[in-house]
């Protein structure tokens, strides 16, 4: 459905809303990219840009949010049209909440930079969030180009990021066993794994509304998932989320 | 219960089905104006129908209920059934039939009469009512249903042309109950209607649909949207696609279709 509006100025304002929420995408991108390298690096100058640049990104939000409901009120949308800012405006919310994880990353690489280093932790970390950082970019090509194959592939490629994350998991459980002095640093990197774990559903949810962009459905069978391994777990009780 | 006709692409419960068109052709003289058109209209439904000008889509809501037959060089091919029942068969009378399949159109036309007389016209011509008081009440009841008694009660002796626009159309509405047809057709009935005119008809229409089948040609996507339950497309004289309304305006099938709603070049 590459045609022309009849109207010039629809097609102006359907390209200008994903333009902003590619914008989004680049900064989030780089937000992941920067938290996870002044973790590995114990950079805080680094962490603290990552800090001030989250205001961006929710700015940004904001407006794909308003100009989205200025088409929705001028324009009537239909069908992909429809489709399109609805989805732009729900992966603007994952973008968002992503963002956020890596300012909260930043935020505890400043704690854990006074800290003694975990041993093999932050290169662990970083291996895991560059896995979300390319599941990132290519949902969001892939939302350009409409390739709901490109989109399928990201659904299912969330499940070596939780498979890392439980690895990490149980790491920092030994970690914090072997010597109670860990434990601090430990839940720190602990809730990074996390964060990382989080962005990776979010990065799945935007690749959904790909889906649902280029066919019409939502994916409707169960995506692989690895949530179970770490309630196997000696000592853990399980929690309600 | 549900079949899926292939060749309707669309799948309906049989037993609610009000018209049944099969492989309808309409011409003009030379020019194919609707062509091999198959579509199955449910009862209690507003169905409408979009497309482009000279798309066919009155075209083929006139061949509904026989009002092609005023055209002399229109010929109206393939089988229309109404309740299984063939409406150009020979013995059909189109008069009887109009009154079961009634009309309203694009511009309010109401008889150069009193409000009373334009309600009682039908149910006069056809015997419906034994004397004055049963014609009242259909009076009544009709003004009722065009959700204008309120207005016009204490005014029936009035001029039917005196009363604004979208009385007018109200009232044309009423008019085409007063016989207690079973079908309505509306062509483009809010086009000349303005913004709280136009809700007005919508919701009398929503309401209609407890008692009718309503089928609705229109120019507006929005309207389609808001007062149809199910959406035909007609492009260049094919029906090329039927099916719920909500699904036509997230996700049409066809690359014609949402080219049209989404105001595209197509």
């Amino acid at each position: 459905m590459n045609d022309p509006h009849i109207a010039k100025a629809f097609d102006r304002d359907l390209e200008a809303i994903q333009a902003l929420v590619m914008k989004m995408g680049g900064l989030v991108e780089e937000a992941i990219r920067e938290a996870a390298k002044s973790l590995k690096t114990r950079d805080t100058e680094r962490a603290e840009k990552v800090r001030q640049g989250d205001r961006k990104i929710d700015e940004l939000e904001d407006l794909i949010n308003t100009q989205c409901a200025q088409l929705l009120a001028i324009r009537q949308p239909a069908a992909t049209d429809l489709r399109t800012v609805l989805t732009v405006m729900k992966i603007a919310g994952n973008l968002e909440r992503i963002g956020d994880y890596a300012k909260n990353i930043a935020k505890r690489t400043e704690v854990l930079s006074h800290m003694q280093p975990i041993e093999g932790a932050s290169s662990a970390i970083r291996r895991m969030s560059k896995e979300v950082e390319a599941m990132l970019s290519d949902a969001l090509d892939s939302y350009i180009r409409r390739d709901a194959t490109v989109g399928e592939d990201v659904r299912h490629r969330d499940l070596e990021v939780d498979q890392m994350y439980n690895a990490l998991f149980r790491e920092f459980l030994t970690f914090m066993m072997e010597d109670p002095r860990n434990i601090t640093a430990c839940m720190h990197l602990h809730f990074i794994a996390k964060n990382i774990e989080r962005m990776g559903d979010h990065v799945t949810s935007i690749a959904d509304q790909v889906i649902y962009l280029s066919t019409g459905q939502f994916p409707d069978d169960q995506r692989p998932k690895d949530n179970q391994s770490i309630y196997k777990v000696e000592g853990f009780e399980e929690a309600d989320e | 219960m549900m079949k899926d006709n292939v060749e309707n692409k669309v799948g309906v419960d049989a037993m609610n089905v009000k018209f049944s068109a099969r492989d309808v052709q309409v011409y003009y003289g030379d020019n194919h104006a609707i062509k091999d058109v198959n579509v199955d209209i449910l009862d209690k439904t507003v169905t409408a129908f979009i497309g482009p000008s000279g798309c066919g889509k009155s075209t083929f809501l006139r061949s509904l209920n026989r009002m092609n037959d005023t055209i002399p060089i229109c010929r109206v091919e393939g089988d229309i059934l109404l309740d299984g029942e063939d409406i150009n068969a020979p013995q059909v009378d189109p008069v009887q039939l109009r009154a079961k399949v009634g009309m309203v159109f694009q511009k309010p036309n109401p008889f150069p009469k009193s409000i009373y007389d334009n309600i009682a016209y039908g149910p006069r011509i056809h015997g419906l009512a034994r004397n004055k008081a049963e014609l009242d009440e259909i009076v009544e009841k009709s003004l009722r249903r065009g959700a204008i008694w309120d207005e016009v009660k204490d005014r029936l002796d009035a001029p039917g042309t005196g009363l604004s626009g979208g009385q007018q159309q109200r009232l044309c509405i009423a008019r085409a109950v007063a016989t207690e047809p079973e079908v309505l057709l509306m062509d483009e009935p809010c086009s000349a209607l303005d913004p709280i005119a136009t809700a007005q008809v919508e919701e009398l229409i929503d309401e209609l649909k407890a008692s009718y089948s309503v089928v609705i040609v229109t120019h507006s996507m929005q309207q389609a949207a808001r007062v149809s339950q199910k959406t035909a497309f007609f492009h260049l004289g094919n029906l090329v696609e039927y099916d719920d309304t909500t699904t036509i305006f997230t996700n049409p099938r066809d690359t014609r279709t949402e080219s049209y709603i989404t105001g595209r070049i197509g």
